[in-house]
């Protein structure tokens, strides 16, 4: 009997009807892809992307040279050399970041005690020769002038949590 | 403008092969081509939205993609296997294309428009599509190469098994018609029932059998074993690149396109208008309630392509051999019994 009404019921495409019902409401639901180039997906405040070091309001830079990003680079990405300025004050006189070195772990961020080296939010960059993957202080200041909103914004959001 | 309309039918007249070669291009091969270009990028469509995904929107929103999949095609190198036999490499994909090609000689498209309104167009029909299957076996064979073998063998097997449950499906058509010319096949689905009238009521398990052999007949999802892509590849077709790839390309969808059309006009009454013909406008039969059909039909394959996973290669032989064929040969019996008993009475 059992044999019976299962073979009726296969005669009747029942199973196969079903399956056509999921893949036809499936068919008119809203899609999943995010057609990239044109809309992104909005990104954390902790968003860990191209590196850049940061200035005070007055235009000093933040960084001091306490050299303790480059101590905590687990690899090894960030090369430091220090001196004094002519008022007295200690600051780098070369900040270099091998970008291709760089795992984008973020510990420079966190070690950083002025605020100076930040992970911004850019993801999208590319390098067309040798050589520009090492990134130098004035190109890193240059890219926190352009972002400072953005960044500042960032870390007072971010700030509650820190 | 009558001045030019003579000098038009004395052309016509002085050269007759010249014009019948114009009116074959401008008839079925063009439009074909043109369906098929658009019938791919559909079905990539349909396909995707049913994945939940976009599908093609980039070139021309889409719209552009089969042209540029075309031009890639042609543009590409024909790579040869060493030692395959270069003669029937070269001809398999002739003879794949050349009968799909051929089948739309009398395939109306509407009341009159048709080619070759010959009375036994469906036993054309049936040689013609089961042709095909040649130009899939010499390219298997030829390849010199086993997973286009394996793919080669699996598409003969599968398609001689269901040719003889269509063929019973059709027997029971032309026995409710009382003819084997398909533009009377379509007549006798008309009269003041509208759909009532369709074979499709009488001869339900017919159609669907019909149509479903049809996807075994192509080659389609879920019997396309014989491109089978994770288990032989791509099947009879591993070998082929370039413009060899793209004629096995359009001959199979051009099947597709014309078993969609073979449906409605064998069971869902052709041109007819759903409505009854005491309706006025909308109940006249045109080529748009054709072409409506064939959309439907032809969006049920996307559909099925979508859904449903491949058929074991032992459930296809057990579903043509033990399911399709005593239930058609059952039907066809049912069909002259109505039609001993006055309940069909073909040629009305």
């Amino acid at each position: 009997m059992n044999a019976v009404i299962r073979y009726f019921k296969s005669l009747l495409l029942l199973e196969l009807l079903k399956g056509m019902a999921l893949t036809g409401k499936y068919l008119v639901a809203p899609k999943y892809t995010v057609r990239y180039p044109e809309e992104a997906i909005p990104k954390s405040n902790r968003f860990r992307g191209l590196h850049a070091l940061r200035r005070y309001p007055n235009g000093e830079e933040r960084c001091i040279a306490c050299k303790l990003c480059e101590a905590v680079c687990p690899a090894l990405a960030i090369t430091i050399d220090s001196e004094q300025r002519a008022d007295g004050s200690r600051r780098t006189t070369r900040y270099d970041i091998d970008l291709f070195k760089c795992i984008f772990c973020g510990f420079c961020e966190e070690s950083c005690p002025v605020d100076s080296i930040v992970e911004t939010h850019v993801h999208e960059y590319h390098f067309e020769q040798r050589g520009e993957n090492i990134v130098s202080k004035q190109q890193l200041l240059a890219i926190g002038d352009r972002y400072e909103a953005e960044i500042a914004a960032a870390r007072r959001q971010d700030a509650a949590y820190r | 403008m009558d001045q030019l309309l003579s000098l038009f039918n004395t052309y016509t007249a002085e050269f007759p092969t010249v014009w019948m070669a114009i009116k074959i291009l401008l008839l079925p091969i063009v439009p074909l081509i043109l369906a098929v270009a658009f019938y791919t990028v559909t079905e990539r469509w349909v396909i995707g939205w049913m994945q939940v995904r976009r599908g093609p929107v980039y070139i021309g929103k889409g719209f552009l993609q089969p042209f540029a999949d075309v031009f890639k095609l042609l543009f590409k190198e024909i790579i040869v296997p060493s030692k395959s036999n270069l003669f029937l490499f070269r001809l398999a994909p002739m003879l794949a294309l050349i009968p799909a090609f051929a089948a739309w000689a009398v395939v109306p498209a509407g009341e009159g428009i048709v080619h070759a309104d010959v009375n036994a167009g469906l036993l054309y029909l049936l040689a013609m599509t089961s042709m095909g299957v040649y130009g899939i076996i010499l390219a298997g064979w030829a390849s010199n190469s086993k997973y286009a073998f394996l793919g080669a063998m699996r598409a003969a097997a599968q398609v001689i098994s269901y040719e003889i449950s269509m063929g019973f499906a059709l027997v029971g058509v032309l026995i409710a018609a009382g003819s084997l010319n398909l533009t009377e096949i379509v007549h006798a689905q008309g009269g003041n029932g509208g759909v009532f009238e369709w074979f499709m009521w009488p001869l339900f398990p017919l159609f669907l059998i019909y149509f479903i052999s049809g996807l075994a007949e192509t080659n389609r999802a879920p019997f396309d074993v014989a491109e089978g892509e994770s288990e032989i590849v791509a099947g009879f077709h591993v070998e082929y690149a370039g413009s060899a790839f793209a004629l096995f390309f359009l001959a199979e969808y051009a099947n597709m396109i014309l078993v969609s059309f073979l449906v409605p006009l064998f069971f869902c009454g052709g041109w007819l208008s759903p409505f009854p013909e005491s309706w006025g406008l909308i109940g006249k039969g045109g080529p748009h309630w054709l072409a409506v059909k064939v959309a439907f039909f032809a969006f049920m394959f996307l559909w099925f392509r979508a859904t449903f996973p491949r058929y074991r290669y032992d459930q296809i032989m057990r579903l043509g051999w033990k399911v399709f064929i005593p239930i058609t040969i059952a039907w066809v019996m049912v069909t002259g019994v109505l039609v001993y008993t006055g309940v069909l009475v073909p040629n009305s």
